[in-house]
C-alpha cells in the first residue's frame, strides 16, 4: 500500500494535532520567558522551571486517564497533597527505610484511585460527586497526617531527584520521561488503555463489541491514582516538608483539567494523550513566569490563566457548526 | 432442510418486556453454507430473535445449541467467542477510534502485552479487503466516514472475527448501490466459504437475489419456513398479515372531501440522505398516518417540521402561506401553534424528577406568565382542565413525574403541549410501551382534538392503530413518500406490501397529497 504513505503522515499529524499544538504553545511561550528573563537560558532557569512544571504534569496525567473514559477526577490534587503529607513521614532514614516509604507512598495513591474507580465503575456514581466525596476524605487523612507544615524527607534523594544529571539536564525532566515511558505509553497501547478510550468514546459500542469497559476505566482509575502519588512525592522532595493545604490541592486539581484542556484531550472523553496534557501543565505553568518576567504585578495570574483556558475550551466549540440535527447538540 | 444438520437451532425461545411480549416459544434452524433470510414486520420479533443470539438479551425461556451443543450467552463477547458475531443496525463502531483499532477491538493482536500496531495493521486492511472496502484508510477516525463507509467498517470488523455464523441486520440500509453490489459479492463468497448466513432486510429484491431459506415471523412466532423463490411477494405479504385486532378505535367520520386550504403543508422537503423531496398536506380536522417500516425518515420528517433539523431544503406552508421554521420556540408559536408529542418521553418529553404541575407547564410557561412572574392561580386552572380531560392518575402534582405509570408519563407528555391549545399536532410513535386502556384514551382524544380542528400527523409503528385512527396514511420507504391509503384502503395488507416497497397492486403510488 504504496500510495497510502502520504497519508498515513496526515492521519498521524491530525491524532497529534492536539498534543503539537500544546507543544507549540509550551515552546513559543518558554522561548519569550528565557529571552526576556535576566539569566537568560541557563541550566538554572530550566531546572527551576522544570521543577515548577513537573508537579502539575504528574497531577495533568493523572487527569488525563480519567477524562479519557469520559469522566472527572475531582481528587487528584487531594491524593497529591495526601501523599506529601504521608511522604514527609515515611519516606526518610536508611535507603531501605526510603525505599519501602516510596512504594507505601505510591501504593497509598494506587489505592486512592482504586477506590474511586471501583466506586464510579462497580457503584454507578456519577465520577464528579464521587471524586468530590473521596478528595474530602482523603484531605481528612492529609490533615489528621500533618495537622500543621512539617516532617522531613530523604534530602539525598530530594536533592538528587530535583538537582541537575550532568549538570546539564534536569532530574526531574528525567523522572517525569520515565514516567511516561513506564506507565502512560504501556497503558495507552495495552487493551485496557483501548478499553478506557473507547468507553470515554461510546461506551455502548464498546460494550457490544465486547470490550471489557469496566477493568479499562478502572485500571485508569487507579493508575491515575498513582501519577498523582508520584506528583506528591515530588512535591515533597522540593519542599522538604508535608503540609495538608486545602487551597494548594484544590489548585492542582482545577488546573489540571486546564492542563488537560489546553493539551488537547476532550472532556466528552475518547480523544487526547497525556503527552498533550504535560506541555499543557507546563504551557500553563509558564504562564506565571512570563508575568513574572515582563513584570507584571503577580494579582494578574489567574486573570491571565482564566483567559487563556477560555480560548483553549472554545476550539473545542467549533464541531457544533457542523451538526445537522439540533438535537446532536444536547448528547 | 431436511436432511441437514443445522449448524444452529433456537427451540421454544420466549422473551417478555414487562407485559409485551416479544417471542413466544420461537424456532429456527440455521445451517452452513446458506443465506437464512429472516422477514416480519415492525414489532414481528426480529430484533428480539437477533439479540438472543448475539448474547445481547438473555431469553425467558427456550434453548440454544450449536453443534448439537447446548449454548447460553451471557454477554455479546462470549457469542462472538462461540462463533456468532452481529452486524448491528444501530452501529457498534467507537467514533474516536481509528478504523484499524475498531476492526480489532473485540481482540486485539498483542506483542509483549502491548497491542501489536503493525499486525493490527495488516488485520485491518486484510478484512477491509475481504469485505471489499479497501479504499478505506484504516488509519482514518470512524468518526469522519460517512455512514455507508461506516457500515462496511462495521462489516470488516465481522469479518474479521471469523465468524462461523454471521448476522447482518438492515445491514444494507444506510449503503449506496455499488455498495451493496459489493457486499452481495462478499457475502456469496462468504456462503461458498462455508459461513451461515442470517440475513434481515425488508428489501424483497435483496431477498429474492440472497436468500437460500427465508423464515417469516408474526407476533414473536415464526409462522412459516421456506426454500426461497418458492412463494410469491403476495403469499409473503400474507403471512406476515395477522396481527391480533385488540384495539377499539373511535369511529372515524365521513370524509369531507374538497377541503380549504391545508393547514399545514410541505413541499419537497429533503435533508442530507434521510429524508427524499416529501410532499404532503394536512388538513384541519384530518388525522395522517405516516407509516412504512421503522426508520425511513418519518422522525425526521416530524423533526424537520418543528425545527430541529439544520440544511432542510424545500418548503412548509402553514395555512397556505410559507413560513421558515427555525427552532421548536418558533414552532410552538402561536402564529404557526405546532405541538410535538416525541418518540422518548424520557429524554426528549419529561424532565423525570421533576414534579407533575412543573413538567406540565413548561411548553406554556410563556402564556401563563406575566413579566416573567408565573401566574399561579392560571396555571393552576389550566393544570387542573388537562389533569381532568386526560384523565391523568397521579397522587399528587407535586410528586416527580417519574413516580407515574408508562401510560400515565405519556399523557403528561401530551396535556404539556395541550395546555397551548396547538392547532397542529405532530405525534411520534407515542403509544410505544403503554397499556392497552392507556392506548385507547389517546385514540378517542385525538379524534376528539381533530373534531375540534386540529390538524394531526401521526407516526406509528404500530399498523394496527394507523388503520385504526388515520383517514389517510403516506407510506414512507428510503425517505421518500411511496404510497398514500385513503379511508376504506388502509388496510394491513397495503401497509405492508407498499412499506416493503412492493409494486403492481390495487391502487397506483400516490405522491405527495391528492388534491
Amino acid at each position: 500500500m504504496k500510495d497510502w504513505r502520504v497519508k498515513d503522515w496526515r492521519y498521524w499529524l491530525a491524532e497529534q494535532r492536539g498534543t503539537l499544538l500544546a507543544f507549540g504553545i509550551f515552546i513559543v511561550m518558554f522561548v519569550i520567558y528565557t529571552s526576556n528573563h535576566p539569566a537568560g537560558f541557563t541550566a538554572n532557569v530550566v531546572q527551576t522551571a522544570s521543577n515548577k512544571g513537573v508537579l502539575l504534569a504528574f497531577v495533568a496525567m493523572a487527569q488525563t486517564l480519567v477524562v479519557i473514559t469520559a469522566g472527572i477526577d475531582l481528587s487528584v490534587g487531594m491524593i497529591f497533597t495526601l501523599t506529601n503529607c504521608l511522604a514527609s513521614w515515611l519516606v526518610i532514614g536508611t535507603g531501605i527505610e526510603t525505599a519501602f516509604g516510596v512504594i507505601a507512598v505510591l501504593g497509598t495513591g494506587l489505592l486512592c484511585g482504586a477506590i474511586n474507580g471501583a466506586i464510579v465503575i462497580y457503584g454507578r456514581l456519577q465520577p464528579i460527586v464521587t471524586t468530590i466525596a473521596t478528595g474530602a476524605v482523603y484531605f481528612g487523612i492529609a490533615l489528621l497526617l500533618r495537622p500543621f507544615p512539617g516532617g522531613s524527607v530523604n534530602e539525598d534523594l530530594a536533592d538528587a531527584l530535583t538537582g541537575r544529571l550532568f549538570g546539564v539536564v534536569p532530574a526531574s525532566l528525567v523522572v517525569l520521561l520515565a514516567v511516561v515511558l513506564v506507565v502512560w505509553v504501556p497503558f495507552s497501547r495495552s487493551v485496557l488503555g483501548r478499553a478506557a478510550y473507547a468507553a470515554g468514546s461510546s461506551e455502548m459500542a464498546a460494550y457490544m463489541s465486547g470490550v471489557p469497559i469496566r477493568r479499562g476505566k478502572f485500571a485508569a482509575y487507579a493508575l491515575a491514582g498513582l501519577l498523582a502519588a508520584i506528583g506528591g512525592l515530588f512535591l515533597t522532595f522540593f519542599t522538604y516538608t508535608g503540609d495538608a493545604a486545602y487551597a494548594s490541592g484544590n489548585a492542582y486539581t482545577l488546573f489540571s483539567i486546564a492542563a488537560v484542556v489546553l493539551g488537547g484531550v476532550s472532556l466528552f472523553g475518547g480523544k487526547g494523550s497525556a503527552i498533550g496534557a504535560i506541555f499543557g501543565a507546563l504551557a500553563f505553568r509558564t504562564i506565571g513566569d512570563l508575568l513574572f518576567v515582563f513584570d507584571f504585578d503577580p494579582l494578574w495570574q489567574p486573570l491571565f490563566q482564566g483567559v487563556i483556558l477560555l480560548i483553549a475550551v472554545s476550539l473545542g466549540a467549533f464541531a457544533l457548526f457542523r451538526v445537522r440535527n439540533r438535537l446532536e447538540w444536547f448528547l | 432442510m431436511d436432511g441437514m444438520v443445522p449448524l444452529f437451532r433456537m427451540e421454544g425461545i420466549s422473551k417478555r418486556y414487562g407485559g409485551v411480549r416479544a417471542l413466544e416459544k420461537a424456532e429456527l434452524s440455521v445451517s452452513s453454507g446458506s443465506i437464512h433470510a429472516i422477514l416480519g414486520e415492525n414489532g414481528a420479533g426480529k430484533s428480539t430473535l437477533i439479540k438472543v443470539m448475539a448474547g445481547v438479551v438473555a431469553p425467558d425461556e427456550g434453548r440454544m445449541t450449536l453443534d448439537g451443543r447446548e449454548v447460553t450467552f451471557a454477554s455479546p463477547g462470549a457469542a462472538n467467542k462461540a462463533g456468532i458475531v452481529c452486524i448491528f443496525q444501530e452501529l457498534s463502531l467507537v467514533p474516536e477510534l481509528s478504523v484499524a483499532d475498531n476492526i480489532v477491538i473485540s481482540d486485539p493482536p498483542k506483542r509483549f502485552g502491548m497491542i501489536d500496531r503493525k499486525a493490527q495493521r495488516r488485520i485491518a486492511e486484510e478484512a477491509l479487503a475481504r469485505a471489499g472496502a479497501a479504499d478505506i484508510h484504516p488509519l482514518a477516525l470512524v468518526k469522519d466516514l460517512p455512514l455507508s463507509r461506516r457500515q462496511m467498517v462495521e462489516i470488516a470488523k465481522a469479518l474479521a472475527r471469523k465468524p462461523r455464523i454471521l448476522i447482518l441486520d438492515e445491514a444494507t440500509s444506510a449503503l449506496t448501490a455499488t455498495d451493496v453490489a459489493k457486499i452481495f459479492s462478499v457475502l456469496k463468497r462468504l456462503r461458498s466459504e462455508g459461513l451461515a448466513l442470517l440475513y434481515i432486510s425488508h428489501r424483497m429484491n435483496e431477498i429474492a437475489e440472497l436468500a437460500d431459506y427465508c423464515t417469516v415471523f408474526r407476533n414473536g412466532r415464526n409462522v412459516a419456513s421456506y426454500k426461497a423463490g418458492t412463494k410469491s411477494d403476495n403469499e409473503v405479504v400474507e403471512l406476515m398479515i395477522g396481527r391480533e385486532y385488540s384495539h377499539i378505535f373511535p369511529p372515524k367520520p365521513a370524509r369531507n372531501a374538497g377541503a380549504a386550504v391545508p393547514v399545514l403543508e410541505a413541499r419537497k422537503l429533503s435533508w442530507t440522505d434521510r429524508l427524499d423531496n416529501v410532499s404532503l398536506t394536512v388538513g384541519a380536522g384530518e388525522v395522517v398516518g405516516l407509516g412504512g417500516l421503522d426508520g425511513q425518515g418519518q422522525r425526521e420528517l416530524l423533526l424537520a417540521f418543528f425545527g430541529v433539523l439544520r440544511g432542510l431544503s424545500g418548503q412548509i406552508l402553514i395555512d397556505g402561506k410559507p413560513v421558515s421554521i427555525t427552532s421548536p420556540s418558533v414552532a410552538r408559536d402561536d402564529r404557526i401553534g405546532m405541538a410535538l408529542i416525541p418518540e422518548d418521553r424520557k429524554t426528549e418529553g419529561l424532565m423525570l424528577p421533576m414534579t407533575v404541575r412543573e413538567n406540565l407547564s413548561f411548553a406554556a410557561l410563556d402564556r401563563l406568565s406575566k413579566a416573567g412572574i408565573i401566574d399561579r392561580a392560571a396555571e393552576q386552572r389550566l393544570i387542573d382542565d388537562m389533569v381532568g380531560l386526560l384523565a391523568i392518575k397521579t397522587a399528587g402534582l407535586d410528586i416527580p413525574v417519574g413516580a407515574l405509570s408508562g401510560g400515565n408519563q405519556q399523557k403528561v407528555v401530551i396535556a404539556k403541549w395541550l395546555m397551548r391549545q396547538p392547532r397542529i399536532i405532530l405525534l411520534n410513535d407515542p403509544t410505544r410501551g403503554i397499556d392497552v386502556g392507556t392506548k385507547q384514551e389517546l385514540y378517542q382524544l385525538m379524534r376528539k382534538l381533530a373534531d375540534a380542528g386540529a390538524a394531526i400527523l401521526f407516526y406509528s409503528t404500530d399498523y394496527d392503530e394507523l388503520i385504526g385512527c388515520c383517514d389517510r396514511v403516506l407510506v414512507l420507504y428510503d425517505g421518500a413518500v411511496k404510497r398514500e391509503l385513503v379511508g376504506a384502503g388502509i388496510t394491513e395488507r397495503a401497509l405492508i406490501s407498499s412499506a416493503l416497497n412492493i409494486h403492481g397492486e390495487e391502487s397506483p403510488v400516490g405522491l405527495g397529497a391528492s388534491v
